[in-house]
Protein backbone atom coordinates (compact mmCIF):
# COMPACT_ATOMS: atom_id res chain seq x y z
CA UNK A 1 0.00 0.00 0.00
CA UNK A 2 2.86 2.34 0.60
CA UNK A 3 4.64 4.08 -2.21
CA UNK A 4 8.36 4.59 -2.57
CA UNK A 5 9.72 7.32 -0.41
CA UNK A 6 10.46 10.73 -1.86
CA UNK A 7 13.94 11.41 -0.65
CA UNK A 8 15.22 14.92 -0.57
CA UNK A 9 18.76 16.01 -0.90
CA UNK A 10 20.17 19.17 0.59
CA UNK A 11 22.86 20.46 -1.69
CA UNK A 12 26.12 22.17 -0.89
CA UNK A 13 24.35 25.45 -0.51
CA UNK A 14 21.57 24.05 1.60
CA UNK A 15 18.88 24.20 -1.05
CA UNK A 16 16.52 21.36 -1.67
CA UNK A 17 16.60 19.08 -4.60
CA UNK A 18 14.91 15.86 -5.46
CA UNK A 19 17.36 13.04 -5.12
CA UNK A 20 18.15 10.60 -7.88
CA UNK A 21 15.67 7.78 -7.82
CA UNK A 22 13.04 9.87 -6.14
CA UNK A 23 9.41 9.05 -6.61
CA UNK A 24 7.69 9.61 -9.89
CA UNK A 25 5.76 12.47 -8.40
CA UNK A 26 8.91 14.23 -7.35
CA UNK A 27 10.62 13.48 -10.61
CA UNK A 28 7.66 15.12 -12.35
CA UNK A 29 8.52 18.39 -10.63
CA UNK A 30 10.89 20.96 -12.02
CA UNK A 31 14.33 19.99 -13.18
CA UNK A 32 16.46 20.33 -10.07
CA UNK A 33 19.08 21.94 -12.26
CA UNK A 34 16.70 24.84 -12.67
CA UNK A 35 16.08 25.35 -8.99
CA UNK A 36 17.35 28.58 -7.55
CA UNK A 37 20.05 27.15 -5.36
CA UNK A 38 21.76 25.34 -8.18
CA UNK A 39 22.54 28.16 -10.55
CA UNK A 40 20.85 31.21 -9.15
CA UNK A 41 22.65 33.64 -6.95
CA UNK A 42 20.78 35.41 -4.21
CA UNK A 43 20.54 39.03 -3.11
CA UNK A 44 19.07 39.11 0.36
CA UNK A 45 17.46 42.45 1.22
CA UNK A 46 16.47 41.54 4.78
CA UNK A 47 19.38 40.78 7.08
CA UNK A 48 20.22 42.11 10.53
CA UNK A 49 23.44 42.40 12.48
CA UNK A 50 23.86 42.76 16.27
CA UNK A 51 21.59 40.93 18.68
CA UNK A 52 17.87 40.62 19.22
CA UNK A 53 17.17 41.61 22.83
CA UNK A 54 14.92 38.66 23.66
CA UNK A 55 16.87 35.61 22.53
CA UNK A 56 20.06 34.47 20.87
CA UNK A 57 20.08 33.06 17.33
CA UNK A 58 22.51 30.50 15.98
CA UNK A 59 23.89 33.02 13.44
CA UNK A 60 23.68 36.24 15.40
CA UNK A 61 27.41 36.90 15.26
CA UNK A 62 28.62 38.59 12.08
CA UNK A 63 31.14 35.92 11.14
CA UNK A 64 28.59 33.13 11.53
CA UNK A 65 25.98 35.05 9.58
CA UNK A 66 28.37 35.80 6.75
CA UNK A 67 29.43 32.16 6.61
CA UNK A 68 25.78 31.08 6.41
CA UNK A 69 24.97 33.57 3.67
CA UNK A 70 28.03 32.67 1.62
CA UNK A 71 27.31 28.96 2.03
CA UNK A 72 23.89 29.50 0.50
CA UNK A 73 25.22 31.48 -2.44
CA UNK A 74 24.19 34.96 -1.33
CA UNK A 75 26.22 37.52 -3.25
CA UNK A 76 24.83 40.60 -1.55
CA UNK A 77 22.97 41.10 1.73
CA UNK A 78 21.40 44.35 2.83
CA UNK A 79 22.16 44.51 6.53
CA UNK A 80 20.40 46.63 9.08
CA UNK A 81 21.00 46.45 12.77
CA UNK A 82 18.82 45.28 15.64
CA UNK A 83 20.33 48.22 17.55
CA UNK A 84 18.28 50.44 15.30
CA UNK A 85 15.10 49.48 17.09
CA UNK A 86 15.74 50.57 20.65
CA UNK A 87 18.98 52.53 20.72
CA UNK A 88 18.74 56.31 20.94
CA UNK A 89 22.31 56.84 19.78
CA UNK A 90 21.61 55.77 16.23
CA UNK A 91 24.71 57.52 14.95
CA UNK A 92 26.73 55.11 17.08
CA UNK A 93 24.67 52.13 15.98
CA UNK A 94 25.13 53.06 12.32
CA UNK A 95 28.87 53.51 12.73
CA UNK A 96 29.17 50.07 14.32
CA UNK A 97 27.04 48.57 11.57
CA UNK A 98 29.22 50.06 8.85
CA UNK A 99 32.37 48.86 10.57
CA UNK A 100 31.05 45.32 11.07
CA UNK A 101 30.01 45.09 7.44
CA UNK A 102 33.49 46.22 6.38
CA UNK A 103 35.22 43.89 8.80
CA UNK A 104 33.17 40.72 8.36
CA UNK A 105 31.47 40.92 5.01
CA UNK A 106 33.36 43.06 2.51
CA UNK A 107 31.70 42.71 -0.84
CA UNK A 108 28.75 40.90 0.71
CA UNK A 109 27.19 42.95 3.48
CA UNK A 110 25.70 46.28 2.43
CA UNK A 111 25.07 48.44 5.50
CA UNK A 112 21.60 49.94 5.72
CA UNK A 113 21.44 52.60 8.43
CA UNK A 114 18.70 53.43 10.87
CA UNK A 115 17.06 56.83 11.17
CA UNK A 116 14.45 57.91 13.69
CA UNK A 117 12.74 61.08 12.52
CA UNK A 118 11.51 61.87 16.01
CA UNK A 119 15.04 62.31 17.38
CA UNK A 120 16.55 65.77 17.48
CA UNK A 121 18.78 66.60 14.52
CA UNK A 122 17.94 63.35 12.74
CA UNK A 123 18.94 64.77 9.32
CA UNK A 124 22.53 64.58 10.57
CA UNK A 125 22.11 60.81 11.00
CA UNK A 126 20.84 60.64 7.46
CA UNK A 127 23.77 62.73 6.19
CA UNK A 128 26.28 60.44 7.89
CA UNK A 129 24.61 57.37 6.44
CA UNK A 130 25.16 58.78 2.98
CA UNK A 131 28.33 60.80 3.21
CA UNK A 132 30.33 59.03 5.91
CA UNK A 133 29.25 55.41 5.65
CA UNK A 134 28.30 55.39 1.96
CA UNK A 135 25.11 53.55 2.71
CA UNK A 136 22.77 53.14 -0.26
CA UNK A 137 19.68 52.94 1.90
CA UNK A 138 18.08 53.37 5.28
CA UNK A 139 15.83 51.07 7.30
CA UNK A 140 12.94 52.52 9.29
CA UNK A 141 11.10 51.00 12.26
CA UNK A 142 8.20 53.41 12.82
CA UNK A 143 6.45 51.19 15.36
CA UNK A 144 9.54 50.93 17.55
CA UNK A 145 10.17 54.66 17.22
CA UNK A 146 6.62 55.65 17.98
CA UNK A 147 5.31 57.48 14.95
CA UNK A 148 2.59 56.90 12.43
CA UNK A 149 3.09 57.20 8.71
CA UNK A 150 1.04 60.39 8.64
CA UNK A 151 3.65 62.17 10.79
CA UNK A 152 5.09 65.26 9.07
CA UNK A 153 8.66 64.33 9.98
CA UNK A 154 8.21 60.97 8.29
CA UNK A 155 7.16 62.78 5.13
CA UNK A 156 10.20 65.03 5.43
CA UNK A 157 12.44 62.02 5.85
CA UNK A 158 11.03 60.35 2.77
CA UNK A 159 11.55 63.55 0.80
CA UNK A 160 15.18 63.87 1.86
CA UNK A 161 15.84 60.17 1.22
CA UNK A 162 14.37 60.48 -2.25
CA UNK A 163 16.48 63.55 -2.95
CA UNK A 164 19.62 61.68 -1.99
CA UNK A 165 18.68 58.63 -4.04
CA UNK A 166 18.43 56.33 -1.02
CA UNK A 167 16.43 53.13 -0.96
CA UNK A 168 14.08 53.31 2.01
CA UNK A 169 13.25 50.05 3.77
CA UNK A 170 10.17 50.29 5.97
CA UNK A 171 9.83 47.39 8.41
CA UNK A 172 6.22 46.57 9.22
CA UNK A 173 6.72 44.09 12.06
CA UNK A 174 9.56 42.19 13.68
CA UNK A 175 7.80 39.18 15.16
CA UNK A 176 4.49 37.42 15.57
CA UNK A 177 2.33 39.58 17.82
CA UNK A 178 1.20 36.49 19.71
CA UNK A 179 4.74 35.65 20.67
CA UNK A 180 6.07 38.99 21.83
CA UNK A 181 7.65 39.51 25.19
CA UNK A 182 5.00 40.93 27.53
CA UNK A 183 7.13 44.00 28.13
CA UNK A 184 7.75 44.61 24.44
CA UNK A 185 4.48 44.32 22.61
CA UNK A 186 4.82 46.36 19.44
CA UNK A 187 1.91 46.51 17.00
CA UNK A 188 2.55 46.36 13.27
CA UNK A 189 2.95 49.56 11.32
CA UNK A 190 -0.31 50.82 9.88
CA UNK A 191 0.51 51.35 6.22
CA UNK A 192 -2.82 52.97 5.35
CA UNK A 193 -1.33 56.48 4.93
CA UNK A 194 1.55 55.21 2.84
CA UNK A 195 0.04 55.21 -0.64
CA UNK A 196 -0.71 58.93 -0.48
CA UNK A 197 2.79 59.56 0.85
CA UNK A 198 4.41 57.56 -1.91
CA UNK A 199 2.54 59.52 -4.55
CA UNK A 200 4.08 62.74 -3.21
CA UNK A 201 7.62 61.57 -3.91
CA UNK A 202 7.95 60.25 -7.42
CA UNK A 203 11.65 59.47 -7.00
CA UNK A 204 11.20 57.54 -3.79
CA UNK A 205 12.20 53.87 -3.91
CA UNK A 206 10.53 52.07 -1.03
CA UNK A 207 10.86 48.47 0.13
CA UNK A 208 8.29 47.04 2.52
CA UNK A 209 10.04 44.60 4.85
CA UNK A 210 8.25 41.92 6.88
CA UNK A 211 5.00 43.20 5.46
CA UNK A 212 3.45 39.95 4.33
CA UNK A 213 2.16 39.00 7.75
CA UNK A 214 -0.20 41.94 8.14
CA UNK A 215 -0.54 43.73 4.81
CA UNK A 216 -2.92 41.87 2.53
CA UNK A 217 -2.31 41.41 -1.16
CA UNK A 218 -4.95 43.93 -2.23
CA UNK A 219 -3.40 46.64 -0.06
CA UNK A 220 0.04 45.71 -1.34
CA UNK A 221 -1.13 45.92 -4.90
CA UNK A 222 -2.51 49.41 -4.27
CA UNK A 223 0.80 50.48 -2.73
CA UNK A 224 2.79 49.09 -5.60
CA UNK A 225 0.61 50.96 -8.04
CA UNK A 226 1.18 54.18 -6.11
CA UNK A 227 4.89 54.41 -6.85
CA UNK A 228 8.22 52.62 -6.79
CA UNK A 229 7.24 50.23 -4.04
CA UNK A 230 8.76 46.79 -3.54
CA UNK A 231 8.06 43.95 -1.13
CA UNK A 232 10.23 41.14 0.17
CA UNK A 233 9.10 37.63 1.08
CA UNK A 234 10.51 36.72 4.50
CA UNK A 235 7.09 36.68 6.16
CA UNK A 236 5.16 35.43 3.16
CA UNK A 237 3.23 32.32 4.22
CA UNK A 238 0.69 29.89 2.83
CA UNK A 239 1.44 26.97 0.59
CA UNK A 240 2.39 28.21 -2.87
CA UNK A 241 2.35 31.74 -1.49
CA UNK A 242 4.85 33.08 -3.94
CA UNK A 243 2.74 31.97 -6.88
CA UNK A 244 -0.16 33.97 -5.49
CA UNK A 245 2.00 36.99 -4.78
CA UNK A 246 3.49 36.94 -8.25
CA UNK A 247 -0.03 36.84 -9.66
CA UNK A 248 -1.10 39.81 -7.54
CA UNK A 249 1.94 42.05 -8.03
CA UNK A 250 4.33 42.77 -10.88
CA UNK A 251 7.09 40.20 -10.36
CA UNK A 252 9.76 42.87 -10.73
CA UNK A 253 8.55 44.38 -7.45
CA UNK A 254 9.16 41.21 -5.44
CA UNK A 255 12.49 40.85 -3.67
CA UNK A 256 14.15 38.02 -1.83
CA UNK A 257 14.52 38.54 1.92
CA UNK A 258 15.39 35.90 4.49
CA UNK A 259 15.21 37.91 7.74
CA UNK A 260 18.40 36.19 8.84
CA UNK A 261 19.49 35.54 11.46
CA UNK A 262 16.05 35.71 13.10
CA UNK A 263 14.58 33.25 10.58
CA UNK A 264 16.25 30.21 9.10
CA UNK A 265 17.63 31.25 5.71
CA UNK A 266 16.17 28.12 4.13
CA UNK A 267 12.63 29.29 4.86
CA UNK A 268 12.66 32.05 2.26
CA UNK A 269 14.84 30.16 -0.18
CA UNK A 270 12.52 27.17 -0.13
CA UNK A 271 9.53 29.32 -1.10
CA UNK A 272 11.02 29.76 -4.54
CA UNK A 273 11.14 26.02 -4.89
CA UNK A 274 7.70 25.39 -3.44
CA UNK A 275 5.98 27.74 -5.86
CA UNK A 276 5.92 27.01 -9.53
CA UNK A 277 7.43 30.05 -11.20
CA UNK A 278 8.96 30.58 -14.62
CA UNK A 279 12.74 30.46 -14.47
CA UNK A 280 13.14 34.11 -15.40
CA UNK A 281 10.77 35.15 -12.63
CA UNK A 282 12.64 33.02 -10.13
CA UNK A 283 15.94 34.60 -11.09
CA UNK A 284 14.43 38.05 -10.89
CA UNK A 285 13.02 37.52 -7.42
CA UNK A 286 16.13 35.79 -6.13
CA UNK A 287 18.57 38.49 -7.17
CA UNK A 288 18.01 40.55 -10.28
CA UNK A 289 15.23 42.79 -8.99
CA UNK A 290 17.26 43.82 -5.97
CA UNK A 291 20.37 44.46 -8.03
CA UNK A 292 18.41 46.67 -10.38
CA UNK A 293 16.83 48.52 -7.49
CA UNK A 294 20.15 49.24 -5.85
CA UNK A 295 21.69 50.29 -9.15
CA UNK A 296 19.08 53.04 -9.29
CA UNK A 297 17.11 54.53 -12.12
CA UNK B 1 21.96 14.62 2.06
CA UNK B 2 18.80 12.70 1.23
CA UNK B 3 15.83 12.78 3.51
CA UNK B 4 12.56 11.00 3.68
CA UNK B 5 9.94 13.49 4.82
CA UNK B 6 6.56 12.90 6.40
CA UNK B 7 4.50 15.95 7.30
CA UNK B 8 2.58 15.49 10.55
CA UNK B 9 0.18 18.42 10.11
CA UNK B 10 -1.66 19.57 7.00
CA UNK B 11 -5.16 20.77 6.16
CA UNK B 12 -7.55 21.07 3.26
CA UNK B 13 -8.00 24.76 3.94
CA UNK B 14 -5.84 27.44 2.38
CA UNK B 15 -5.41 25.36 -0.76
CA UNK B 16 -7.10 25.97 -4.10
CA UNK B 17 -9.73 23.50 -5.23
CA UNK B 18 -13.48 22.99 -5.13
CA UNK B 19 -13.45 19.50 -3.68
CA UNK B 20 -11.42 17.74 -1.00
CA UNK B 21 -9.81 15.61 -3.69
CA UNK B 22 -8.77 18.64 -5.72
CA UNK B 23 -7.32 20.33 -2.69
CA UNK B 24 -5.29 17.36 -1.58
CA UNK B 25 -4.06 16.87 -5.12
CA UNK B 26 -2.91 20.48 -5.19
CA UNK B 27 -1.26 20.15 -1.79
CA UNK B 28 0.56 17.04 -2.92
CA UNK B 29 1.84 18.87 -5.97
CA UNK B 30 3.56 21.37 -3.67
CA UNK B 31 4.76 18.55 -1.44
CA UNK B 32 6.30 16.87 -4.46
CA UNK B 33 8.29 19.98 -5.25
CA UNK B 34 9.87 19.72 -1.82
CA UNK B 35 10.23 15.95 -1.68
CA UNK B 36 7.61 15.42 1.02
CA UNK B 37 6.25 11.93 0.55
CA UNK B 38 3.50 11.64 3.18
CA UNK B 39 0.99 14.06 4.65
CA UNK B 40 -1.17 13.72 7.72
CA UNK B 41 -4.40 15.57 6.91
CA UNK B 42 -7.20 16.68 9.19
CA UNK B 43 -10.19 19.01 9.35
CA UNK B 44 -12.37 19.88 6.40
CA UNK B 45 -12.77 22.67 3.94
CA UNK B 46 -14.65 24.96 6.38
CA UNK B 47 -13.71 25.13 10.03
CA UNK B 48 -15.49 26.21 13.17
CA UNK B 49 -14.09 26.57 16.66
CA UNK B 50 -16.82 24.47 18.27
CA UNK B 51 -18.17 22.10 15.61
CA UNK B 52 -21.45 20.31 16.08
CA UNK B 53 -21.62 16.53 15.64
CA UNK B 54 -22.95 17.08 12.13
CA UNK B 55 -20.10 19.43 11.29
CA UNK B 56 -17.57 16.97 12.65
CA UNK B 57 -18.99 14.26 10.48
CA UNK B 58 -18.98 16.47 7.42
CA UNK B 59 -15.38 17.57 7.92
CA UNK B 60 -14.23 14.03 8.54
CA UNK B 61 -16.11 12.86 5.45
CA UNK B 62 -14.19 15.42 3.42
CA UNK B 63 -10.89 14.12 4.73
CA UNK B 64 -11.99 10.54 4.07
CA UNK B 65 -12.78 11.47 0.47
CA UNK B 66 -9.41 13.12 0.01
CA UNK B 67 -7.29 10.34 1.50
CA UNK B 68 -9.28 7.72 -0.38
CA UNK B 69 -8.03 9.32 -3.61
CA UNK B 70 -4.41 9.28 -2.43
CA UNK B 71 -4.15 6.36 0.00
CA UNK B 72 -0.43 5.95 -0.54
CA UNK B 73 0.35 9.63 0.11
CA UNK B 74 -1.95 10.81 2.87
CA UNK B 75 -3.11 9.66 6.29
CA UNK B 76 -6.27 11.04 7.84
CA UNK B 77 -6.67 12.04 11.48
CA UNK B 78 -10.23 12.19 12.80
CA UNK B 79 -11.32 15.62 14.01
CA UNK B 80 -13.25 15.49 17.30
CA UNK B 81 -14.91 17.89 19.71
CA UNK B 82 -14.78 16.68 23.33
CA UNK B 83 -17.78 18.85 24.14
CA UNK B 84 -19.77 16.20 22.27
CA UNK B 85 -18.34 13.14 23.93
CA UNK B 86 -20.52 10.39 22.52
CA UNK B 87 -20.55 11.87 19.04
CA UNK B 88 -16.78 12.07 19.19
CA UNK B 89 -16.48 8.46 20.29
CA UNK B 90 -18.78 7.48 17.46
CA UNK B 91 -16.67 9.39 14.97
CA UNK B 92 -13.52 7.84 16.39
CA UNK B 93 -14.95 4.38 15.85
CA UNK B 94 -16.30 5.22 12.42
CA UNK B 95 -13.15 6.83 11.05
CA UNK B 96 -10.36 4.99 12.88
CA UNK B 97 -11.68 1.61 14.05
CA UNK B 98 -13.81 1.05 10.95
CA UNK B 99 -12.10 3.45 8.57
CA UNK B 100 -8.65 4.33 7.30
CA UNK B 101 -7.81 7.14 9.71
CA UNK B 102 -4.83 6.73 11.99
CA UNK B 103 -4.91 9.54 14.56
CA UNK B 104 -7.04 12.05 16.44
CA UNK B 105 -7.02 15.82 15.96
CA UNK B 106 -8.28 18.11 18.72
CA UNK B 107 -8.40 21.84 18.18
CA UNK B 108 -9.89 24.67 20.23
CA UNK B 109 -13.35 23.60 21.36
CA UNK B 110 -12.33 22.54 24.87
CA UNK B 111 -9.15 23.07 26.88
CA UNK B 112 -7.54 19.69 26.92
CA UNK B 113 -6.87 19.37 30.62
CA UNK B 114 -10.61 18.98 31.20
CA UNK B 115 -12.02 15.60 32.20
CA UNK B 116 -14.30 15.39 29.16
CA UNK B 117 -11.25 14.41 27.15
CA UNK B 118 -10.56 11.29 29.18
CA UNK B 119 -12.92 8.86 27.42
CA UNK B 120 -11.69 10.04 24.03
CA UNK B 121 -8.06 9.59 24.98
CA UNK B 122 -8.76 6.14 26.44
CA UNK B 123 -10.52 5.03 23.28
CA UNK B 124 -7.81 6.50 21.02
CA UNK B 125 -5.21 4.62 23.01
CA UNK B 126 -7.13 1.37 22.66
CA UNK B 127 -7.14 1.95 18.91
CA UNK B 128 -3.39 2.76 18.91
CA UNK B 129 -4.15 6.24 17.60
CA UNK B 130 -1.98 9.20 18.61
CA UNK B 131 -3.76 12.33 19.78
CA UNK B 132 -2.62 15.54 18.14
CA UNK B 133 -3.69 18.49 20.25
CA UNK B 134 -3.43 22.13 19.14
CA UNK B 135 -1.48 24.05 21.78
CA UNK B 136 -0.76 27.74 21.90
CA UNK B 137 0.20 30.24 24.53
CA UNK B 138 -0.63 33.73 23.27
CA UNK B 139 0.34 36.98 24.88
CA UNK B 140 -2.63 38.39 22.97
CA UNK B 141 -4.95 35.96 24.78
CA UNK B 142 -6.08 32.44 23.99
CA UNK B 143 -9.51 31.50 22.72
CA UNK B 144 -11.80 30.26 25.52
CA UNK B 145 -11.34 26.60 24.56
CA UNK B 146 -7.76 26.89 23.34
CA UNK B 147 -5.30 24.62 25.09
CA UNK B 148 -1.97 25.69 26.47
CA UNK B 149 0.99 23.35 26.48
CA UNK B 150 0.58 23.18 30.24
CA UNK B 151 -2.96 21.87 29.72
CA UNK B 152 -1.58 19.14 27.51
CA UNK B 153 1.07 18.23 30.07
CA UNK B 154 -1.70 17.76 32.63
CA UNK B 155 -3.70 15.54 30.28
CA UNK B 156 -0.63 13.51 29.36
CA UNK B 157 0.16 12.90 33.01
CA UNK B 158 -3.30 11.37 33.46
CA UNK B 159 -2.80 9.07 30.48
CA UNK B 160 0.77 7.76 30.53
CA UNK B 161 -0.04 5.04 27.99
CA UNK B 162 -1.39 7.47 25.42
CA UNK B 163 0.69 9.14 22.71
CA UNK B 164 0.27 12.89 22.37
CA UNK B 165 1.55 15.34 19.80
CA UNK B 166 1.82 18.95 20.96
CA UNK B 167 0.94 20.78 17.77
CA UNK B 168 2.88 24.03 17.34
CA UNK B 169 5.03 23.17 20.36
CA UNK B 170 2.82 25.50 22.32
CA UNK B 171 3.23 28.39 19.87
CA UNK B 172 5.40 30.31 22.30
CA UNK B 173 7.87 27.47 21.97
CA UNK B 174 10.40 28.65 24.49
CA UNK B 175 7.71 28.18 27.12
CA UNK B 176 5.87 25.32 25.43
CA UNK B 177 8.89 23.07 25.18
CA UNK B 178 9.56 23.54 28.87
CA UNK B 179 5.95 22.71 29.67
CA UNK B 180 6.02 19.35 27.91
CA UNK B 181 9.59 18.50 28.81
CA UNK B 182 8.65 16.31 31.79
CA UNK B 183 6.13 14.29 29.74
CA UNK B 184 7.76 11.39 27.90
CA UNK B 185 4.53 10.59 26.06
CA UNK B 186 4.32 14.02 24.44
CA UNK B 187 6.08 14.82 21.16
CA UNK B 188 6.77 18.41 20.11
CA UNK B 189 5.56 19.21 16.63
CA UNK B 190 7.22 22.20 15.03
CA UNK B 191 4.57 23.56 12.72
CA UNK B 192 2.53 26.69 12.51
CA UNK B 193 4.80 29.42 13.80
CA UNK B 194 7.28 31.62 12.02
CA UNK B 195 10.52 29.87 11.06
CA UNK B 196 12.38 31.42 13.96
CA UNK B 197 15.92 30.15 14.11
CA UNK B 198 16.72 28.11 17.17
CA UNK B 199 13.36 26.44 17.75
CA UNK B 200 14.50 23.04 16.61
CA UNK B 201 17.84 23.31 18.33
CA UNK B 202 16.06 24.02 21.61
CA UNK B 203 13.56 21.21 21.08
CA UNK B 204 16.34 18.72 20.48
CA UNK B 205 18.35 20.03 23.40
CA UNK B 206 15.46 19.87 25.84
CA UNK B 207 13.47 16.85 24.64
CA UNK B 208 15.93 14.85 22.59
CA UNK B 209 15.63 14.35 18.84
CA UNK B 210 13.35 11.37 19.43
CA UNK B 211 10.53 13.59 20.67
CA UNK B 212 10.42 16.17 17.88
CA UNK B 213 8.29 16.02 14.72
CA UNK B 214 8.25 18.01 11.50
CA UNK B 215 4.87 19.40 10.49
CA UNK B 216 3.88 22.33 8.33
CA UNK B 217 0.29 23.45 9.02
CA UNK B 218 -0.12 23.86 5.23
CA UNK B 219 -2.10 25.25 3.45
CA UNK B 220 -2.12 28.14 5.97
CA UNK B 221 1.64 27.91 6.17
CA UNK B 222 4.27 27.38 3.54
CA UNK B 223 5.59 23.84 3.45
CA UNK B 224 9.00 25.29 2.73
CA UNK B 225 9.11 27.77 5.59
CA UNK B 226 8.28 25.04 8.08
CA UNK B 227 10.63 22.50 6.55
CA UNK B 228 13.40 25.03 7.00
CA UNK B 229 13.07 24.66 10.75
CA UNK B 230 14.63 21.24 10.39
CA UNK B 231 16.81 21.61 7.33
CA UNK B 232 18.31 24.85 8.64
CA UNK B 233 18.82 23.73 12.21
CA UNK B 234 22.23 23.13 13.66
CA UNK B 235 21.57 19.55 14.64
CA UNK B 236 23.19 16.38 13.43
CA UNK B 237 21.99 14.39 10.45
CA UNK B 238 20.52 11.47 12.39
CA UNK B 239 18.45 13.95 14.38
CA UNK B 240 17.13 15.53 11.19
CA UNK B 241 16.14 12.14 9.85
CA UNK B 242 14.24 11.31 12.99
CA UNK B 243 12.42 14.62 13.02
CA UNK B 244 11.56 14.61 9.31
CA UNK B 245 10.09 11.12 9.23
CA UNK B 246 11.54 8.57 11.63
CA UNK B 247 9.70 9.65 14.74
CA UNK B 248 6.33 9.94 13.04
CA UNK B 249 6.77 6.56 11.43
CA UNK B 250 7.51 5.08 14.83
CA UNK B 251 4.42 6.70 16.33
CA UNK B 252 2.17 5.51 13.52
CA UNK B 253 3.71 2.10 12.98
CA UNK B 254 1.48 0.24 15.49
CA UNK B 255 -1.79 1.54 14.10
CA UNK B 256 -0.64 1.23 10.49
CA UNK B 257 0.40 -2.35 11.06
CA UNK B 258 -2.91 -3.05 12.75
CA UNK B 259 -4.53 -1.93 9.52
CA UNK B 260 -2.20 -4.04 7.42
CA UNK B 261 -0.19 -1.10 6.14
CA UNK B 262 3.53 -1.76 5.97
CA UNK B 263 6.00 1.11 6.16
Amino acid sequence: MTRPVSPLRVGRRGFLQAAAGASAAVAAGPDPGQLPGNRQEWVDVNVYLSRWPMRRYPNDQPAALVACLREHGVVQAWAGTFEGLLHKDLAGANARLAEECRQHGPGLLVPIGSVNPLLPDWPEDLRRCVEVHRMPGIRLHPNYHGYGLDHPEFARLLGLAAERGLVVQLVVIMEDERMMHPLMRVPPVDVAPLAAMVKRFADLRLVLVNAMRTVREAALAALVRAGQVYVEIAMLEGVGGLERLAAALPAERILFGSFSPMFYFEAAAGKLQESELPAHQRRAIAAENAKALLAGP
Amino acid sequence: MSYEIWDAHTHLSGVAGNTPEERLEKLLRYADRLGISRLCVFMGMRWSYDPSPAELRQQNDEVLRAVKRFPDRAFGFVYLNPRHTQASLDELNRCVRDGPMVGVKLWVAVRCHEAVLDPIVRRATELLAPVLQHTWLKITGNLPGESTPMDLAALAARHPQATFIAAHSGGDWEVGLRAIRPCPNVWAELCGGDPVAGVTEMAVRELGAGRVLYGSDAGGRSLASQLAKVLGARIDEPAKRRILAGNLKAILRPILESKGIRI
